[in-house]
C-alpha cells in the first residue's frame, strides 16, 4: 500500500514545531548531508531519483542543479518558489502550513547542493499566515543550529529568509520572481542567460517549487531507488493532487504519481457534486489543455498526460459538471490571463485583451460565428511568440476549449443570428 | 505632508536591510511595512521609501503600482477580497459578490461611506479546495456561502 510521506504528519497537533518534526525523523537527512556528502553527491542522488519539478514545467531537479557552476566566484542563491498562484493549485500552502520544516529542510539540502549560502523563500503576499509560520520555523532552525554559520561544525554557512510577494501571478514565473525579489516589477527576463548561470543579483540561482524541495529530504534519507519505486520511473514519487470545482470532496490528496484521473475524481473526490454528470476536467492547473469526460481514463503523470495532448502542470485538477457553461468558464480564465499579463510582449498583452473582448461578446449573445474563428486565430498568434510561457498558458485553454467544446460557443452565437 | 516610520518600524526596516545584498531588494518588504504602518501607500510614502532605499521616486512608483496588494488609496478598515477565479466561480463566488454589493452598497473597488468596508474582486487565492474564498485583511475565510459570510461580517466591529 502507498504510504503518505509529504503530508503524513499534517493535521497532527504540534506538526509545525521543530521538536515534533525531529521526533519523526526530521533533519536526519540534513545531518547526513552535512556529515557524509559532497554537494555533487547530493546532486547525483537527486538526479538518480528522477525527481521532476512540481512547479509546472516538470524539469528534472537534479539536472537543473548540475547547471550551477561548481566554483563560487560569485555567491549562489537558492530561491524557493512559494508563489502558488496557478488557478486550481493549493498544495504548497498545505505543506508550509502543516509541516513547514520539511520545506525548510529541503531548501537547506538544495542550497548545499548548489553551494548557495543564502536562500529566500518567495511566498505570495496573500499567504500572510503561512509566511509567519515559515518565519517561526526558520527561527527554530537557527536556534537549533541547523542554519547560520558553520552549521553543526561542518564549515558550511546558510542563511534563510522569507520574502513576501505582493499580488502578481507572473512572479511565479522564475525570472519574474527574480526581478520581483530584486525589488522591481515582476517582468520576466529573456533567456538565456538562464538563472543557473545568471539569476538574482546577476549570480547563479536555482528556483524550485515548494513541493519539489519537500521531496528532497526523503530522497536523501530513503534513497533514489525508493523514490523511483513509486509511480512511473521516468517521473516518479509521491505527489500532491489538488481537487477543486464540482467534486464532493475537494482537497489535496497525496498519492503515487500516475494515479488514474478517474480514480482521483470518483474515489478520492467522491464523484461529482450533487451526483451530476461530468463534463470536463482541467488536469494540471488553469494553463493546461482541458479534457472531456471521455478522456479521463488517463494516468496522472507527466508522460501520460502529454500523450493525450495535455499536461500534469501543477496537478491542479478542476472538475466541471454537465451544467457548466464552457463559454463562461473560458471567459473566466481569459479574464485571469488578461489581468495577469505583465504587458511586456505585444502578442500576450494585446492577444489576451482581444480574446477577452471576443469572449465577452460571444458570452453576451452578441457574437457571430466569425468571432469564434477570430478567437481561435488570436490564440494561435499568442502562443510561443513571447518572452515567458504565460502567453502559451493563455492560448492553450482557448485552443483546447474551442477544439473540444466548439459547439457551445457556436450555439451562443447561432441563437443570436437566428 | 512629510511622513516617517515610528521608532519600532524603523528598527524593523533596518533589520530588513540586513537580509539583502543591496537596498533596492528591500523594496517589497519596505512597501509592505509602509502599508502596515500607514494603511495605504501615498505619494509621500513612496517618496519616503525612495529616500530610504536611495531609489528615484519614479522607480518606487513603478514597482508599487505593479502589485495588486499595494493600496494606492485608503481602503476600508476591513478590506474584502473576493476570489472570483474559476474554482471559486464554480462554487458560488458570484453569489458572494452580489450579496456584498446588496448588503454593503458598494461595487468592486469601492469603500463604504463610513469607511468600515471595502470590496475588491481578486484572482485565485491559492485555496481552491475550500472555495469560495474571501480574504479579509490578512485572514482567509473559506468554504463560504452568503449566510456564513454574513456571520463573519456581522462579527467585525
Ligand atoms: C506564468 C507562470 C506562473 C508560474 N507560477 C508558478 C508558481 O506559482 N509556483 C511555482 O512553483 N512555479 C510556477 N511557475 C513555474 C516556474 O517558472 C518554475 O518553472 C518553477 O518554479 C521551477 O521549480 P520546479 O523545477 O521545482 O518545478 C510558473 C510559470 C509561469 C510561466
Ligand atoms: S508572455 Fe505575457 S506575461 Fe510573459 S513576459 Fe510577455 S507579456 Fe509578460
Ligand atoms: S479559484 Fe479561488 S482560491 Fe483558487
Amino acid at each position: 500500500m502507498f504510504e503518505k510521506v509529504l503530508t503524513k504528519h499534517i493535521n497532527m497537533p504540534e506538526s509545525r514545531k521543530i521538536e515534533y518534526y525531529e521526533k519523526h525523523g526530521g533533519f536526519q537527512a540534513w545531518k547526513k548531508v552535512l556529515k557524509n556528502m559532497e554537494p555533487d553527491q547530493v546532486i547525483a542522488e537527486v538526479k538518480e531519483s528522477n525527481l521532476r519539478g512540481r512547479g509546472g514545467a516538470g524539469f528534472p531537479a537534479g539536472m537543473k542543479w548540475s547547471f550551477v557552476p561548481k566554483t563560487t566566484e560569485k555567491p549562489h542563491y537558492m530561491l524557493v518558489n512559494a508563489d502558488e498562484s496557478e488557478p486550481g493549485t493549493f498544495k504548497d500552502r498545505l505543506l508550509m502550513d502543516g509541516i513547514p520544516h520539511s520545506v525548510i529542510e529541503g531548501a537547506m539540502i538544495g542550497s548545499y547542493a548548489i553551494r548557495a549560502n543564502t536562500c529566500y523563500i518567495y511566498i505570495r503576499g496573500e499567504f500572510v499566515k503561512e509566511a509567519r509560520i515559515l518565519e517561526q520555523a526558520i527561527q527554530e532552525a537557527y536556534d537549533k543550529g541547523y542554519l547560520g554559520k558553520n552549521i553543526l561544525g561542518s564549515g558550511y554557512d546558510l542563511d534563510m529568509y522569507v520574502h513576501r510577494g505582493a499580488g502578481a501571478y507572473i512572479c511565479g514565473e522564475e525570472t519574474g520572481l527574480i526581478e520581483s525579489l530584486e525589488g522591481k516589477r515582476g517582468w520576466p527576463r529573456i533567456k538565456p542567460p538562464f538563472p543557473a548561470i545568471e539569476g538574482v543579483f546577476r549570480c547563479p540561482t536555482i528556483v524550485n517549487n515548494v513541493e519539489t524541495l519537500a521531496c528532497v529530504p526523503y530522497i536523501i534519507e530513503r534513497g533514489a531507488e525508493w523514490f523511483k519505486s513509486i509511480g512511473p520511473e521516468s517521473g516518479p514519487g509521491p505527489k500532491l493532487f489538488c481537487l477543486s470545482g464540482h467534486v464532493k470532496n475537494p482537497g489535496v490528496y497525496e498519492l503515487p504519481m500516475g494515479i488514474p484521473l478517474k480514480e482521483l475524481i470518483y474515489e478520492y473526490g467522491g464523484g461529482i457534486l450533487n451526483d451530476k454528470k461530468l463534463k470536463a476536467v482541467i488536469p494540471g492547473g488553469s494553463s493546461v489543455p482541458i479534457l472531456t469526460a471521455d478522456e479521463i481514463d488517463v494516468n496522472m503523470d507527466f508522460d501520460s498526460l502529454a500523450k493525450i495532448g495535455s499536461m500534469l502542470g501543477s496537478a491542479g485538477v478542476i472538475v466541471m459538471d454537465e451544467d457548466t457553461d464552457m463559454v463562461s468558464a473560458l471567459l473566466n480564465l481569459i479574464h485571469f490571463y488578461r489581468h495577469e499579463s505583465c504587458g511586456q510582449c505585444t502578442p500576450c498583452r494585446e492577444g489576451t485583451n482581444w480574446a477577452e473582448k471576443l469572449l465577452k461578446r460571444i458570452h453576451s449573445g452578441e457574437g457571430t460565428l466569425k468571432d469564434v474563428d477570430l478567437l481561435e486565430e488570436v490564440a494561435n498568434n499568442i502562443g510561443f511568440r513571447t518572452i515567458c510561457p504565460l502567453g502559451d498558458a493563455a492560448a492553450m485553454p482557448i485552443q483546447s476549449f474551442l477544439k473540444k467544446f466548439r459547439h457551445e460557443f457556436e450555439a451562443k452565437v447561432k441563437k443570436n443570428v437566428a | 505632508m512629510k511622513i516617517s516610520f515610528s521608532e519600532s518600524a524603523m528598527k524593523e526596516f533596518q533589520d530588513i536591510l540586513t537580509r539583502y545584498p543591496n537596498k533596492r531588494a528591500a523594496m517589497l518588504p519596505t512597501l509592505h511595512l509602509v502599508q502596515r504602518e500607514f494603511g495605504w501607500i501615498s505619494r509621500e510614502a513612496m517618496e519616503y521609501v525612495g529616500e530610504l532605499l536611495e531609489v528615484p521616486f519614479s522607480e518606487v512608483y513603478d514597482t508599487a503600482t505593479f502589485y495588486t496588494m499595494f493600496k494606492l488609496k485608503p481602503m476600508g478598515k476591513y478590506h474584502l477580497q473576493v476570489c472570483h477565479t474559476l474554482s471559486c466561480a464554480l462554487r458560488g463566488a458570484g453569489h458572494l459578490c452580489d450579496h456584498i454589493r446588496e448588503k454593503l452598497h458598494i461595487d468592486n473597488g469601492e469603500v463604504t461611506e463610513d469607511g468600515k468596508f471595502s470590496f475588491v474582486k481578486v484572482e485565485c487565492l491559492g485555496s481552491c479546495g475550500t472555495a469560495p474564498v474571501v480574504q479579509i485583511n490578512d485572514d482567509y475565510y473559506e468554504g463560504l456561502d452568503t449566510q456564513k459570510l454574513d456571520e463573519v461580517l456581522d462579527k467585525l466591529e
